[in-house]
């Protein structure tokens, strides 16, 4: 793969799972799932 | 009549993320990266998320635990004049799962045909001829297709015993299933397609990005359109899955989870795609698959990249295929409660006698779609009611909340009960930016349609099942807005009466 190709991935992959990730920890800090 | 209310918070999200994963992020994402720019198309694609898909869901959050209503009741109680919206939404998720059930039926038959690789070298011709019965154009009905029609009346009543099963016991119970089982295959999926040759080939014509796109203005209306379309908005869902909270729940934070995931979902669904179609180009010499998008990629594309997979053909055949029918029957059941809740509240009849007739007209009406014009039909339908049905309906519902109602009582309802607050960006998202990326989508999708009707149909089929199924849903809202509620007290009542319980 072509680095740009490999960064845009791993941005795309971050910014989903990585803001979601930070939001369930807010969630299970504040009142839990 | 006692609200059923969603059992924990994780079931109200997983719901709420079943119904905006659907087919649309495994066979429309991964094309719409591709033809917009590969990597540099997330740009548009997040920003869109963030302005347009994150802050609509938190404003259909928010009236649907307040004014505890499906859609109908919920735009009647911000202001009665807009009941016909709801019913106008409704009416638009009735539309859509009477097609999209076959759809769900479709690859619940793929999953048997996957044991056998029934479908054998001609994919296109198996999935158009041997099994579609495809004919010669929309009028050309050409009878039930038996195959289809057995899997069509499964998925309606598997969706009625889990509707019928109550928002807790059956909704949240299913997608509690469904949504880790199906992120599990996907990964399954995933891995398996990254680990072939040629994978890297695939992967990088979907990331390798070309940042000249984001200044072309077509690129960020397609980003608007993806995050729109997949999040469930404008299809009285998230209004309806809402109206379950219990009274101090988050609203904020919900909406950010299920936008992340939703799109996290998407990018997956990118990568497994797309390593298999390098794996495909590969073996074929370097040369594109013809199709790849929608139901030709689900049905016709991947069964022969499986067939031409080293080994574990067939797992990896039945893994895709339960993939997309859990997929499906998560928003496909969503669709349906938007529909049943509304009617339930209108009627004030017993939920699960209305969810009964409904399911039987609804089946009726969907065996359409199983003839063998069921394809060409379905295009048609899907293309008009996507376009101007979902984006028409989205654009009203933001200008009338977002400047002829004070949104300042929705932000003070859910800014006290969420994890954490928003700025004055969600003002800015709902007044401005949404209806200003809707209202140029519209009328592109409108200059689009007059220049070049689409398809190549013939008129009298894009005005039968396209037009007037749009036009005909819009007044068969606002009539049934002009009936009267058979519970006069329904409107007695703005705040919630359960129990109060954090979820």
């Amino acid at each position: 793969m072509t680095t740009g190709a490999v960064l845009m991935m791993i941005f795309g992959l971050l910014l989903t799972w990585g803001g979601a990730a930070v939001c369930i920890f807010i969630a299970l800090k504040k009142r839990g799932l | 009549m006692q609200r059923e209310n969603w059992g924990s918070r994780v079931g109200f999200i997983l719901a709420a993320v079943g119904s905006a994963i659907g087919l649309g992020n495994i066979w429309r994402f991964p094309y719409m990266a591709y033809d917009n720019g590969g990597g540099a198309f997330l740009i548009p694609y997040f920003f869109a998320l963030v302005t347009a898909g994150i802050p609509i869901l938190i404003l259909e959050f928010s009236m649907g635990h307040k004014m505890k209503g499906g859609a109908p009741l919920t735009m009647a109680k911000l202001n009665r004049k807009w009941e016909w919206l709801g019913w106008w939404q409704v009416l638009i998720s009735f539309i859509i799962t009477v097609y999209y059930v076959v759809v769900v039926s479709w690859a619940i038959n793929y999953i048997g045909f996957s044991t056998t690789l029934a479908w054998g070298n001609e994919t296109i011709n198996f999935f158009t001829g041997d099994y579609l019965g495809l004919t010669g154009g929309p009028f050309e009905f050409g009878g039930l297709q038996p195959t289809i029609l057995i899997t069509t009346i499964s998925a309606w009543i598997i969706n009625f015993i889990v509707i019928y099963s109550g928002v807790k016991s059956g909704i949240e119970r299913a997608n509690k299933i469904f949504i880790p089982v199906l992120i599990v295959i996907l990964m399954i999926i995933l891995l398996r397609g990254i680990t072939l040759p040629g994978a890297a080939e695939g992967l990088n014509m979907l990331f390798q990005p070309d940042f000249s796109k984001i200044a072309d203005g077509k690129v960020w209306v397609a980003a608007y359109g993806q995050i729109f379309f997949s999040l469930s908005i404008a299809f009285a869902i998230m209004i309806t899955y809402s109206s379950y909270l219990p009274k101090k729940s988050d609203i904020v934070n919900n909406a950010f989870i299920t936008g992340f995931i939703n799109c996290g979902f998407s990018v997956l669904a990118g990568i497994a795609i797309f390593s298999i179609l390098g794996f495909m180009m590969g073996q074929s010499g370097g040369e594109l698959p013809a199709k790849l998008s929608g139901v030709f990629l689900a049905f016709a594309t991947i069964p022969e990249a499986i067939n031409q997979l080293p080994a574990f053909q067939k797992t990896i055949g039945v893994l895709f295929f339960i993939s997309l029918t859990f997929a499906g029957l998560s928003s496909f059941i969503s669709l349906n409660e938007a529909a049943i809740a509304g009617i339930t509240e209108k009627l004030y009849k017993p939920r699960k006698k209305v969810a009964a007739w409904y399911t039987l007209f609804a089946m009726i009406i969907s065996l359409i779609f199983t003839t063998g014009s069921g394809l060409y039909i379905l295009d048609i339908v899907d293309h008009f009611v996507n376009s101007f049905g979902v984006a028409m309906s989205g654009l009203v519902e933001v200008i009338l909340i977002g400047w002829f109602f004070k949104i300042k009582i929705l932000k003070d309802h859910f800014q006290p009960i969420s994890d954490f607050k928003v700025g004055i960006w969600w003002d800015i998202a709902i007044k401005i930016i949404t209806p200003a990326a809707l209202g140029i989508t519209a009328i592109m999708n409108f200059a689009n349609e007059f220049n070049k009707p689409y398809g190549g149909y013939d008129k009298t089929a894009l005005i039968l099942f396209g037009w007037c199924v749009v036009v005909g849903i819009i007044i068969l809202g606002i009539y049934i807005s002009t009936k009267k509620w058979k519970n006069v007290h329904i409107f007695d009542y703005y705040e919630n009466d359960d129990n109060g319980e954090e979820v």
